[in-house]
């Protein structure tokens, strides 16, 4: 009997479309939307200028959205990015005191320091069993508290070689959103390939399961805890050589903390962990970077920007939340796999093998 | 898989006399000073099915948890294989060759079956996780054991219930296992999904791998086991072969009393009256040209397979997803039930399936879940309910520390008793109940049985879904079959399983029964199995 059964179940079965593949075609939509709107205002939205502007938008909050998505895998968040962010370019800046030779020290230690507010988050979420919202909160308050009392305003200075990284580029393309692209491209390989990665979306997806599994639930989390202080810490680096100092205010300016959540949100990850992407999260940070973009270049007034901001973040966790409570299809009226006309009995095994999918 | 299957082929009581798998003796188990388990022990042979049987609270959890390593032995000893062992972790007791599949699902519903058949184990290939030996040492496995409806990397929440079961095992293969636990493995199943079970456990048993079954479905213990160990309150009442046993000794040994009725009889004085409610041509998105009718002092149960609409008939008629055509009626008057508020108010109750999700604030107290209704609903009435709570909760002989005891520490049974008793207190006329008995003991079974019929001589009308057939006949004055989103059938008392069976599976010839199906069964006869039976059972028809 479960051959028969089962086939004529899986037939049934719908494929649900694979959330970054939304993400791909809603960021499609909104560019052609923004192509049209620009265009009507007599500028062109695929210009060399466009696109870099765009692109160079993108990296900042790009390298803070990848390690918040490996986070809120884990079920935990991070509030404390925009203040790593603003220390990270204070350090680089203050070490490498316009001298070329300085950057691979600098660097260095911009790393370290992160990586070590990374381990301290990890290490108060999983054996303090602090929530993640609240410890990150508490160690960013923390970073805060220093800068505010040892930086009045920027300092230190970046030499003109480090400046470049933000500054040039391949064609239209900023060597500053290469490097975030590989940087997002190794952060979806390790979730993919490796079993920290692995395991990231276990403990996020339900972590009793894990444990029983013999999964040591901590190490997941606390990696995930570094590896976003780390690149938080890249973008500091990457502000730091942008700006040719350190800025104690650019990461609380940049509002990095609530946007890369909410980029990650967009880009498909449950909020709740244990499913998502980082394809996703890079796609929700272009459809904010093409939003912005096309407002700026329509001089759209700031508050109606974030406006436009708000609804895109609301609105995309609405249809995600609908999608995923639409579980049961209907089998009778309209929508319904099969006509209503008694009788007409060739429609009825798919609705039936739909149910059959809803119940489980 | 094990070494030892020299009884491969012979007789079933051949398997018994070989080298013991498995040996537990005196286990003892004591929470805070409450002894739970008082030196039982049982024999496992490979390739023996051994069921282990008792009412919730008897210890049988317990007793696999320690097997398995969830907890920790007081006294006794376990030797698997012939060494002695005590395990620390569920991990190390399935490496050690002993793997448990718990009643709750130990899966991520968003990753992959190989991803969770492999979960904490990923097999690795310079140091990386090896995706594909992964997907093809799952496949070999569904592919031993028969099952090719299940995709290796299809998201665990694609599957229904019962293929999730199947990964469960599969996970339990992936590592060798020569012991294998199950607890409840069909409290979730539909009667249909149950068979594919079976045949699972039996190609397992051939293997020699020995099996420890946890039911509270007696029959499936009959069909199944070789051997049965029945605890009480703790201790062992018999250990032997099935063969010795039948159905009323077995129930017998497990409550210490016999059960000359194991459904009450319809209580002395009960009168169906007047008609409570009404459906005619109703349907919504779910469901569709349902006619019943439930009068007061009648029981009528609704049988059907998973999926077919018996749960939303329900809901639509608490104003869950309220219908959209025909007339439903209340003592008479026509109502649209919009919402549960309004069916609570009208005086509807409705006791859910998943008593955990959707009945019970678990980490809220048994008073606070029993006056759930009542405070939300009927406020003012909420002071007399509390004076009447402690008689409500003794009369359905809830056992807990208190009223003050979270919900979530007591045994499944006692929780759907404190379901029971949040809807007595808001006096209801009309009680729907879905799946009521599932997943409690026998004991707590009966309970509702006894309540069911007590409602039924106040004048309650009730309506019970139930997956298990015995049940729909041992208690209903009527039988409603759904099929596919109708009433397919509707049947006297006492009808036969086989009749329900195939209404339910839509291949009901017209027979004594009066057939209700409108279009399907009618009009077009000469094809009975053209229509969704095939999809929906297991028969496919020639030719399709």
């Amino acid at each position: 009997m479960s051959a028969a059964t089962a086939t004529s179940a899986r037939r049934g079965r719908r494929r649900r479309l694979d959330a970054s593949l939304i993400v791909g075609i809603a960021l499609v939509g909104v560019i052609i939307i923004g192509a049209i709107l620009v265009a009507s205002v007599g500028r062109n939205f695929f210009s060399a200028g466009n696109i870099r502007d765009i692109l160079t938008g993108m990296s900042v909050l790009g390298f803070v959205a990848i390690g918040q998505t490996l986070v809120i895998l884990c079920a935990s968040l991070d509030l404390s990015v925009p203040y790593v962010v603003s220390l990270s370019s204070l350090i680089a800046a203050d070490m490498m005191a316009g001298d070329p030779a300085n950057i691979p020290v600098a660097v260095l230690a911009v790393l370290v320091v992160a990586a070590l507010i990374g381990l301290a988050n990890g290490l108060i979420v999983t054996k303090l069993k602090v929530n993640g919202f609240i410890a990150t909160l508490g160690t960013g308050l923390i970073i805060k508290g220093y800068l505010d009392t040892n930086y009045k305003g920027t300092s230190g200075e970046v030499p003109w070689e480090f400046q470049l990284i933000g500054a040039t580029g391949i064609g239209p393309v900023p060597v500053s959103t290469l490097i975030m692209l590989a940087v997002a491209l190794a952060g979806a390989f390790f979730l993919a390939r490796t079993r920290t990665g692995n395991h990231m979306f276990a403990v996020g997806g339900d972590e009793q399961v894990a444990r029983l599994s013999g999964i040591r639930t901590a190490r997941p989390v606390i990696v995930a805890h570094m590896l976003c202080s780390i690149t938080a810490a890249f973008a500091g680096l990457l502000l730091a050589s942008r700006l040719g100092v350190g800025s104690p205010t650019v990461g609380t300016q940049g509002g990095y903390d609530l946007l890369s959540i909410a980029a990650v949100v967009l880009g498909g990850t449950l909020l709740m962990g244990g499913r998502g992407s980082i394809w996703g999260t890079i796609g929700g940070v272009a459809i904010f970077a093409v939003v912005d973009n096309v407002m700026s270049v329509m001089q759209v007034n700031p508050f109606l920007k974030d406006v436009v901001r708000g609804i895109v973040i609301v609105a995309a966790v609405a249809v995600y939340t609908s999608r995923s409570l639409d579980r049961r299809r209907p089998r009778f009226g309209s929508g319904a796999a099969e006509p209503e006309r008694p009788g007409d009995q060739d429609a009825a095994p798919p609705a039936v093998a739909h149910e059959k999918e809803a119940s489980a | 898989m094990t070494a030892e299957q020299p009884q491969a082929g012979a007789g079933r009581s051949a398997v018994l006399d070989g080298e013991p798998v498995l040996v537990a003796t005196g286990l003892e188990k004591s929470f805070f000073g409450v002894t739970v388990l008082r030196g039982v022990g049982l024999t496992l042979h490979p390739g023996e099915v051994h069921g282990l049987v008792g009412e919730n609270g008897a210890g049988k959890s317990t007793f696999m948890k320690i097997l398995a390593g969830v907890y920790e032995r007081d006294a006794g000893s376990v030797a698997l294989g012939g060494d002695e062992v005590a395990f620390s972790h569920p991990v190390e007791a399935a490496r050690a060759g002993l793997a448990t599949v718990f009643q709750e699902f130990n899966l991520l519903p968003e990753r992959t079956v190989a991803q969770n058949v492999f979960l904490g184990r990923e097999p690795r290939r310079h140091g990386l996780v090896d995706r594909k030996a992964m997907l093809a040492e799952t496949r070999a496995l569904l592919a031993d054991l028969g099952i090719d409806s299940i995709e290796a990397d299809a998201p665990v929440r694609t599957l229904t219930v019962a293929e999730q079961q199947i990964v469960e095992i599969v996970k339990a293969l992936s590592v060798d296992a020569r012991v294998i636990q199950m607890d409840e493995p069909t409290a979730a199943l539909a009667d249909h999904e149950v068979e594919l079970l079976y045949t699972i456990v039996r190609r397992l048993s051939e293997r020699g791998v020995a099996i420890l079954y946890v039911s509270h479905r007696l029959k499936e213990i009959f069909d199944l086991c070789d051997t049965i160990t029945v605890l009480k309150d703790g201790a062992l009442v018999s250990s032997g072969p099935a063969a010795e046993l039948d159905t009323d000794e077995l129930v017998r040994r497990m409550v210490g009393r016999p059960i000359s009725a194991y459904f009450p009889a319809a209580e002395e004085g009960t009168a169906v009256g007047e008609p409570r409610l009404e459906l005619r041509g109703a349907g919504n998105a779910y469901v569709d040209d349902i006619d019943l009718e439930l009068r007061a002092g009648e029981i009528v149960g609704v049988a059907g397979l998973q999926g077919s609409g018996r749960t939303e008939l329900v809901e639509a008629l608490f104003g869950i997803d309220q219908f959209t055509r025909g007339e439903l009626r209340l003592d008479g008057r026509p109502v649209r039930m919009t919402s549960a508020r309004q069916a609570v108010k009208a005086g509807v109750a409705l006791i859910t399936e998943d008593r955990k999700a959707q009945g019970l604030a678990l980490n809220q107290s048994v008073g606070d879940n029993a006056l759930l209704v009542i405070r939300s609903v009927f406020a003012r009435r909420t002071t007399a309910a509390r004076r009447e709570l402690p008689g409500v909760l003794s009369s359905l002989e809830v056992s807990s520390r208190g009223v003050d005891q979270e919900v979530q520490y007591l045994s499944g049974g006692n929780q759907q008793k404190v379901v029971l008793a949040k809807w007595l207190a808001t006096k209801p006329r009309v009680v729907l109940l879905d799946e009521p008995t599932r997943g409690i003991d026998v004991g707590a079974k009966v309970a509702v049985y006894t309540l069911m019929r007590r409602l039924a001589k106040e004048g309650v009308a009730i309506l019970m879904i139930s997956s298990e057939l015995p049940e729909v006949i041992g208690m209903s004055d009527r039988i409603v079959v759904m099929h596919d989103g109708r009433a397919s059938a509707e049947l006297p008392a006492r009808s036969d399983e086989a009749t329900i069976l195939s209404a339910a599976t839509g291949t009901l010839k017209v027979g004594g029964a009066k057939v209700v199906g409108t279009a399907d069964d009618a009009d077009d006869a000469s094809s009975p199995a053209s229509g969704s039976a095939a999809a929906d059972d297991a028969e496919q028809e020639p030719g399709r």
